[in-house]
């Protein structure tokens, strides 16, 4: 094992283009080892491309990138040898069972043969996939596909593992499953770096969180620090009938003198603010117009709503935004 | 919208083996570039026994459809009987045998490139060439298995070798010789390509004037001349002579030296752009 005060990803204004898209721009972490650490942003922000560029996969063209004290570019062999990569989208053989993917993983990393079929039968039972081991991927439900992509990152225990939206897709049993393989492997020591879109999920497993917008990181912190960064409290509020929005916005806002976010929900409505008086009266206010509120809840802000402080737009239209401002 | 999920809880006996596999601590030096390619070998001849008699059906039924239609409803005229024209027909079809499943390994490592697998394979510490050699290796299986099936044909319909079991084998040899350069030229268009159907559909503008230009079906001397000029430089003809010759026991040194020697300048050329790109492509 390698000292604990090597960082295990650092990177200095990391920097990749495709064409005119400037998919990375400017990226800086320091990320310790032994932690969870999630990478927070809608579609097209360049989760996938940093993730890439970390795992030596893309070269990139600006600022450096060191992992687990090896430079990308110039260690890249190094870098390899102790990093794993679960892509966004599965990496194995479909025509191959998962045992022969297994194995085939295995030899090429130089197993032998009975090594090779004694650590595929070990990753097998690890992601319950015993009973369809001698079934042709390409048969695999999305979540069994995730967790033989995952086995294959994990034929030798890599130092950090990087997933990139392990569980998009997923349902939530099986989206358990990926977070309790997660807990397990970081409980073992393994780093990961995950990226995901979904704010609980960074909520629940990362240690600290990047959130990252357009190539940029737009905040760093625990979940803690960004709430608190946002404001300590929040008011929902949902109402029966969408039309009666713009009028329970206008209410909203000179009871709390905060500013009023619609949400995508078209019946939904949040303020920032921590004055419980303040919303009691708030609330109040709605009942005495006939807006009927169907919903309301008063508490700590969601990742979801410290998105849309941070960039001033919701999470999941980063794309769109971009595509508008071109 | 907060979105929430549950969790299930863990139970004991995955979590069990989840602890088990993730604390291994194996860590074996890379495998050596011949392990690498028997591995990726090995892999070939999997997916091949997965898809089943589909392989040697997909690869044998084009050329025993042109070997009947060719020899019953040409061959008397073309050669004054059938049984003349197969006597003449069959060498030709073997190469067109060997010739047309050639695309397949562009097919194949295009498939392995744009499906995802390529990413896996790039960040493990082996010989990288591997997987396309592999992919070589295993084709040269379905050639074997090719070759014996058209020839079996052959010979139910009277066909007969004057150069003996030999001169089969000799010609066989030769073929997948011939087969395997010609894959290279596949290989590279399989790594540049951005997708599998985009190899197969250029591949088939490659592939029919390559075979039809030849000699394979009729000698070129009733041809104009212009024409048999291009046919007379095609290496499918060389190859199809070659064969011819083998088949029969009358092959001159010069028949086989040209395909040689057209094999030689083909793998010369074409391996290493392929390797290049390939390296090329990882590297972006
Ligand atoms: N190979 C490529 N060629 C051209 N543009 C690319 C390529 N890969 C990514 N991009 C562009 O770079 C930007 C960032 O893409 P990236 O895949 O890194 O985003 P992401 O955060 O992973 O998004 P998602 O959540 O949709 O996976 C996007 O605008 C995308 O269109
Ligand atoms: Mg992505």
């Amino acid at each position: 094992m390698s000292s604990q005060s090597t960082l295990a990803i650092e990177t200095s204004g990391l920097v990749k283009n495709f064409g005119e898209t400037r998919a990375v721009d400017g990226v800086d972490l320091a990320i310790p080892q032994g932690v969870v650490y999630g990478v927070l942003g809608p579609n097209g922000a360049g989760k996938t491309t940093t993730i890439r560029m970390l795992s030596t996969l893309l070269t990139p063209d600006g600022g450096t990138a060191r992992v687990l004290g090896h430079d990308v570019v110039k260690e890249a062999e190094a870098v390899r040898s102790r990093v794993s990569l679960t892509g966004q989208f599965a990496s194995i053989d479909e025509d191959l069972t998962a045992t022969e993917n297994l194995t085939l993983l295995a030899r090429l990393l130089g197993f032998s043969r009975a090594q090779a079929a004694e650590r595929s039968e070990e990753l097998l039972e690890a992601f319950e996939l015993t009973d369809a081991a001698g079934r042709q991927s390409k048969t695999f439900s999305g979540g069994m596909r995730r967790r033989l992509d995952i086995a294959a990152s994990l034929v030798i225990t890599p130092d950090l593992l990087f997933l990139d939206e392990p569980t998009t897709g997923l349902d939530p049993r099986s989206r358990g499953q990926v977070w309790d393989s997660v807990r397990a492997m970081v409980a073992l020591g393994t780093t990961i770096l995950l990226t995901t879109q979904y704010l609980d999920e960074a909520d629940q497993l990362a240690d600290r969180i990047a959130v990252i917008d357009r190539g940029k990181v737009i905040a760093e912190g625990t979940t803690g620090e960004l709430k608190s960064s946002v404001g300590t409290g929040a008011l929902h509020v949902r109402l029966v009938k969408a039309e009666a929005r713009p009028e329970a916005s206008q209410l909203l806002a000179q009871a709390l003198a905060a500013p009023v976010f619609q949400e995508s929900d078209p019946f939904a409505l949040s303020v920032r603010t921590d004055e419980t008086e303040r919303v009691a009266r708030a609330l109040a206010e709605l009942a005495r117009s006939e807006i009927a509120v169907s919903d309301f809840a008063f508490g700590r802000p969601s990742l979801d709503e410290v998105f849309l402080a941070l960039t001033g737009h919701p999470a999941e239209d980063s794309t769109a935004t971009q595509e508008d401002a071109a | 919208m907060t979105l929430t999920s549950e969790t299930v809880p863990v139970q004991g006996a995955p979590a069990d083996a989840l602890r088990k596999a993730l604390t291994s601590q194996i860590r074996p030096s890379r495998p050596n570039p011949l392990t690498a390619v028997r591995v990726s070998a090995w892999r070939t001849m999997r997916k091949m026994k997965h898809y089943g008699v589909a392989v040697v059906f997909d690869v044998t039924l084009m050329p025993i459809i042109f070997l009947l239609t060719f020899t019953y409803l040409f061959g008397g005229a073309f050669a004054g009987s059938t049984k003349e024209y197969l006597q003449y027909f069959l060498p030709g079809v073997l190469v067109q045998t060997v010739v047309m499943p050639t695309v397949y390994t562009g097919t194949s490592l295009n498939m392995d490139i744009t499906r995802g697998i390529y990413d896996r394979f790039r960040t493990l510490p082996f010989w990288q060439p591997a997987t396309i050699v592999g992919n070589l290796l295993g084709d040269v299986v379905r050639y074997v298995l090719a070759l014996t099936t058209t020839m079996s044909v052959g010979l139910a319909l009277g066909f007969r070798p004057d150069g003996g079991a030999g001169g089969v084998l000799a010609a066989m040899l030769l073929l997948l010789l011939f087969a395997v350069s010609v894959s290279w030229i596949f290989a590279a268009l399989g790594v540049v390509a951005k997708a599998p159907e985009t190899v197969s559909g250029t591949s088939m503008l490659v592939m029919f004037p390559l075979v039809f230009t030849s000699n394979i079906f009729v000698e070129p001397d009733t041809m104009p001349g212009w024409m048999e000029a291009i046919v007379d430089v095609n290496p499918v003809s060389a190859a199809a002579t070659a064969a011819r010759g083998l088949v029969h026991g009358n092959a001159s040194g010069a028949d086989i030296g040209w395909v040689l020697l057209a094999c030689g300048v083909i793998t010369v050329v074409f391996a290493p752009l392929t390797m290049y790109l390939y390296r090329a492509k990882s590297r972006d």
